[in-house]
């Protein structure tokens, strides 16, 4: 079932289930099973959850970067601007990737080469798109330094990537990546590998070039601390499929999936102090041997043997919130989210079904 | 950069010292004795016996022998033992000879591996691939000797080349171009040779290099910065690739003075190799201290040069 | 809600379906068989040996079954499948099957039972030699790689010298002198052990300070010691060392192994120097394991996987030096058979009897090639890069 979605523009980046398998090992793994998303103009998307979820997978595959012998699309369409991008050739890819979609990684340090100057790296980025002259391309780089916030842009685009720290290779990735102004920015959990301070400088560079530009962003991370800063609309991931999605509010305020509620009362706070910290139990599965029907069965408290047996569709909330969880979309009255307790039997032995409240 | 220098040289001036003395031990501890002394040989009397020895310090202690050949040495006046001749003109004549088959195996071997290794790597799997890497097999396993055998009877059967020797006997009269295309075609197949083992490791290498810097974070945001392919492979993986061997073509030095035994043999080539072989067998310790000897100087050069280069070469590393 | 729709995750949760365990031995088997390449080098390999010691068998004692020193000078040079001139022979030089299965070389002899003879000396060679030079190796590689950042002081490099020299010395007799810098090097130690019992001074004189002082690191000195073997173009070292010693196989067995050490040194050092900043050692430290214990419970098991690689391409190119060597003349001594001695026995006859060249030259090229192939495949399979690239 396709979800039905009331769009006011058409979207920039529409995937449409999604499936990427990988072959190795003699085992197959899904690790994108069927995800549908989009990206509109000027918003900030985040696909949020855990690693091993997919969710670089996804990312990769809208560029056409899996590596074609383990991995395989093997099935959905990726529409931009019109065009299906799974369908397209190399060449086509290769007009695309970095002009109207580009791409910032998480590694700053090996994804960069170290044996060219930063200007060089820049530099190419501009000069395979656009035509520029090579006298211009030098004062296009500077600026570009100049708009990610990096000082004496003049001498660093002689350096190499092992001169900087690496908050400033993530601003050189960024500024690779802003490089043609593209109207998609792929940032692949950019910050996890940088200490916090650095990350708010680079979440709010994000910001603010956003909003110059008016370019979207789709901005992968597990951390929800940071996609509650800058998320316009999230998607929750798990084992490979879409569990959630709304905007910033109604999935902070009111979750509606066991998962994403487990992860939201993961996070400590001070109102918890005290109590005893709440973890999901279990682990993520591996993506060639997913449970059958939900994903999330096995950790699920709210888990009854349907949820083993069939394949959960999305439910509807209200505008634009979505939740693939029947059992909770059908015991109405639960109205905040709140840390699941574990069932257990009362004092007569009866089951006791969860309650409601903090 | 300066401390580097120095400390290198250092380094390696105390390993030749070591490795001179290791040298001069070997050859004067193994059993036997050079022939010119050799009271069993009959072509000596004993006055001649004791004239070399005295001539050439052989009944004094190991140490004070030491000394003698090493001051001999640097100054240029050491001799052989055979024939009398200067150790160092006899050296430089069959280094020239050596020289062209060098320069040519080594100009091949290294021309033709990084396009092989090159298209194997980007090319992973395919045909060119999986053929590339049986002849390679093929060519590191054939005994050397054998491998020239069946080429010279092939070579000389079908293909009336001649291959034996400098140059065809009694050629010496013809005109320049007649002489240079008969060195040409002498040259030809031993180089050859020598260069199809060379090819088959360094292509090997070469691939699995590629290969790894292939698998890198950083081609993969070239990739998504929309490069054209040959960008990606040529100017991105192959410029770190190639690092590794950039430290390599220092170390080809030594094969200055290596030569093949083997191929010099079978191709009857007056060079450094058959040289020092002959020498082995006629004891002529002179030339075995020698050779040795330039050929450790070569070996803790080529080092040298490798490590400097490295330091050039690659961006990361600045002392 | 239906109460009677039980839960599933009552006081536990369900465990998600797990992949199947395999050990690492299946493992290793299961990546091993995609290569095709290197299973024919394993089978190859297999079929080599089991053809050496059979060899072994037939063609040893005094009676062999296929005889490969029986001279027959009426039947040289005779083709591959030849029959044997069954008139000019006497009974027992009739040759086992009753046809000459390789034909014969200049002296009559039978080239097949050759062949077998030979294939156990190149296999003795090959893992001899091999086995030589791995030892050597993994110790020095150990150690440098181990307590590399040990240091040498002064005064014991001083007295090691003495000691070597001392006993230099008396070996080319000059005895006097010997013994006394033996002597000397006996009071050097007894004085340094009791000295260290007895002593209490705070300061220490400059001469103790200067003898005291640290002169070189193992791995320092060590890696200088492989450097200078490195200087000797190894062929010639080998070709050296065997053409002044008496020729015998284990001489030059033993040289062939003394001489090609310094790769698996150089390998070993680089696995130990990484594996001991792991955690696991620090981790068994921790546990007040001896050093012993350690390196060769942990870490070697760790250290083991580029060693194996280099092993098996050592014993290939071992085989193919032993051939090189009997080539020149400096093989192993006839009347013993090697597959190189038949191979350059029959360079002088490559056009009246091009077997005699050819089947030993094509032999020695696929056990080669065997030994290579599944030496690569061992690398492949145990080089955890390439592993994740599929």
């Amino acid at each position: 079932m396709i979800d039905e979605r009331t769009t006011h523009d058409k979207p920039l980046l529409c995937v449409e289930n999604l499936k990427v398998y990988f072959q190795s090992n003699g085992e197959r793994a899904h690790a994108v099973d069927g995800i549908s998303f989009e990206v509109r103009e000027k918003e900030t998307v985040c696909i949020v959850g855990e690693s091993g979820c997919g969710k670089t997978v996804s990312a990769l595959s809208i560029l056409g970067l899996i590596p074609t012998p383990p991995g395989e699309i093997v099935d959905g369409q990726i529409i931009f601007s019109g065009q299906n991008l799974i369908k397209l050739d190399e060449k086509s890819m290769q007009k695309i990737r970095g002009n109207h979609i580009s791409m910032v990684f998480q590694e700053p340090l090996t994804s960069l080469n170290p044996v060219l100057t930063i200007g060089d790296q820049i530099g190419e980025a501009v000069y395979t798109h656009k035509q520029i002259e090579p006298e211009a391309l030098f004062q296009y780089c500077v600026q570009l330094l100049n708009d990610v916030g990096i000082p004496s842009p003049k001498q660093r685009l002689s350096d190499y990537p092992h001169q900087l720290s690496g908050g400033q290779r993530q601003r050189v990735m960024i500024a690779m990546a802003l490089a043609c102004d593209p109207d998609l920015i792929i940032a692949d959990e950019p910050t996890t590998a940088l200490d916090v301070t650095v990350q708010a400088q680079i979440l709010a560079l994000l910001r603010s070039i956003q909003k110059k530009r008016s370019m979207s962003v789709l901005y992968i991370s597990h951390d929800l601390g940071v996609v509650s800063a800058i998320a316009n609309r999230i998607y929750v991931m798990y084992a490979g499929i879409m569990v959630e999605q709304g905007n910033t509010d109604q999935i902070f305020r009111s979750a509606r999936h066991p998962y994403t509620q487990g992860l939201l009362a993961s996070l400590p706070s001070l109102s918890k102090r005290g109590k005893r910290l709440h973890s999901i139990p279990g682990s993520v599965p591996n993506p060639a041997y997913k449970p059958t029907g939900c994903p999330f069965h096995p950790r699920c408290s709210h888990a009854i043997l349907s949820c083993r047996e069939e394949f959960p569709e999305m439910c509807d909330y209200s505008e634009g919130h979505q939740a693939r969880c029947p059992i909770l979309f059908k015991s109405k009255g639960y109205k905040e989210s709140s840390p699941p307790q574990r069932a257990g039997k009362d004092s007569k032995g009866q089951v006791i079904r969860h309650k409601t409240g903090g | 950069m300066l401390s580097f220098i120095g400390r290198s040289i250092v380094q390696k001036t105390i390993t030749l010292f070591f490795v001179s003395i290791v040298s001069f031990l070997i050859i004067h501890l193994a059993p036997g004795s050079p022939s010119q002394v050799d009271p069993l040989n009959p072509k000596f009397t004993p006055e001649m016996v004791e004239r070399f020895q005295k001539e050439f310090h052989l009944d004094r202690p190991l140490y004070i022998q030491y000394i003698y050949f090493y001051r001999d040495l640097f100054t240029g006046k050491t001799v052989s033992w055979k024939d009398n001749q200067s150790v160092l003109k006899k050296i430089w004549e069959r280094f020239l000879n050596s020289l062209p088959l060098f320069v040519v195996g080594t100009l091949i071997t290294w021309t033709l591996s990084f396009p092989v290794g090159i298209r194997s790597a980007i090319f992973r799997g395919g045909i060119y691939d999986r053929s590339a890497t049986f002849i390679s097999y093929v060519l590191i396993s054939i005994p050397g000797f054998f491998f020239a055998y069946v080429l010279i009877i092939f070579v000389v059967t079908y293909l009336h080349v001649p291959v034996i020797g400098l140059e065809t006997f009694g050629i010496g009269d013809a005109p320049a171009t007649y002489l240079f295309m008969d060195r040409i075609w002498h040259l030809l197949l031993p180089s050859m040779l020598g260069a199809t083992g060379g090819i088959a490791v360094l292509s090997r290498y070469v691939r699995s290099q590629m290969l790894e810097v292939e698998g890198q974070d950083y081609i993969r945001t070239a990739r998504a910065k929309g490069l054209p392919p040959e960008q990606v492979h040529y100017k991105h993986a192959l410029r770190n690739a190639l690092l590794p061997f950039v430290t390599m073509f220092g170390l080809i030095l030594p094969g200055l003075i290596g030569g093949s035994v083997i191929i010099e043999s079978i191709f009857s080539w007056p060079g450094m190799g058959r040289m020092a072989y002959e020498a082995i067998l006629a004891r002529d310790y002179p030339i075995i201290l020698t050779v040795n000897f330039v050929s450790a100087v070569l070996v803790l050069a080529g080092t040298f040069i490798s490590d400097l280069l490295y330091l050039v070469v690659d961006p990361r590393i600045r002392l | 809600m239906n109460l009677a729709e039980k839960k599933l995750n009552n006081d536990f949760y369900i465990e998600s379906p797990l992949p199947p365990k395999r050990t690492r031995m299946q493992e290793f088997r299961r990546l091993f068989g995609q290569n095709r390449l290197a299973i024919l080098g394993l089978f190859i390999f297999i079929l080599f040996f089991c053809c050496a010691v059979t060899g072994l068998f037939l063609t040893s004692g005094s009676k062999p079954i296929f005889d490969p020193a029986m001279v027959r000078l009426q039947e040289k040079l005779r083709p591959p499948l030849a029959k044997p001139n069954l008139d000019s022979l006497q009974p027992q030089e009739v040759p086992a099957l009753g046809v000459y299965l390789m034909g014969t070389d200049d002296l009559g002899r039978d080239v097949f039972s050759r062949m077998l003879q030979g294939a156990w000396v190149s296999l003795t060679v090959g893992f001899v030699a091999v086995g030589i030079s791995v030892l050597i190796g993994i110790f020095m590689g150990g150690i440098a790689g181990y307590f590399g950042q040990h240091h040498i002081r002064t005064d014991q490099v001083l007295f090691t010298l003495a000691l070597i020299f001392g006993t230099g010395l008396m070996l080319i007799n000059v005895t006097f002198i010997g013994t006394v810098i033996l002597l000397l090097c006996l009071a050097y130690i007894f004085y340094s052990l009791l000295a260290r019992h007895g002593s209490t001074e705070k300061e220490t004189p400059a001469l103790k300070a200067m003898l005291h002082s640290n002169a070189v690191s193992v791995d320092t000195l060590i890696m200088r010691i492989v450097d200078i073997m490195l200087c000797f173009p190894s062929f010639f070292l080998i070709l050296t060392v065997v053409a002044l010693l008496p020729a015998s196989i284990y001489n030059i067995m033993i040289v062939i192994g003394l001489t090609s050490w310094m790769g698996t040194t150089r390998f070993v050092r680089a696995e130990f120097l990484s594996l001991r900043e792991q955690d696991f050692v620090a981790a068994a430290k921790a546990l007040g394991l001896s050093n012993f214990r350690i390196i060769f419970r942990h870490i070697m098991p760790n250290a083991i996987a580029p060693v194996l690689v280099s092993a098996t391409i050592g014993i290939a190119s071992a085989i193919l030096t032993e051939a090189g060597l009997s080539f020149l003349g400096f093989g192993v001594p006839p009347p013993h058979a090697t597959w190189g001695n038949i191979l350059s026995n029959g360079k002088n006859f490559i056009f009246d009897a091009p077997w005699l060249t050819f089947i030993p030259g094509i032999a020695i090229l696929i056990v080669v090639l065997s030994f290579n192939l599944f030496g690569e495949g061992l690398r492949d399979v145990m080089n955890p890069k390439l592993k994740e690239r599929h």
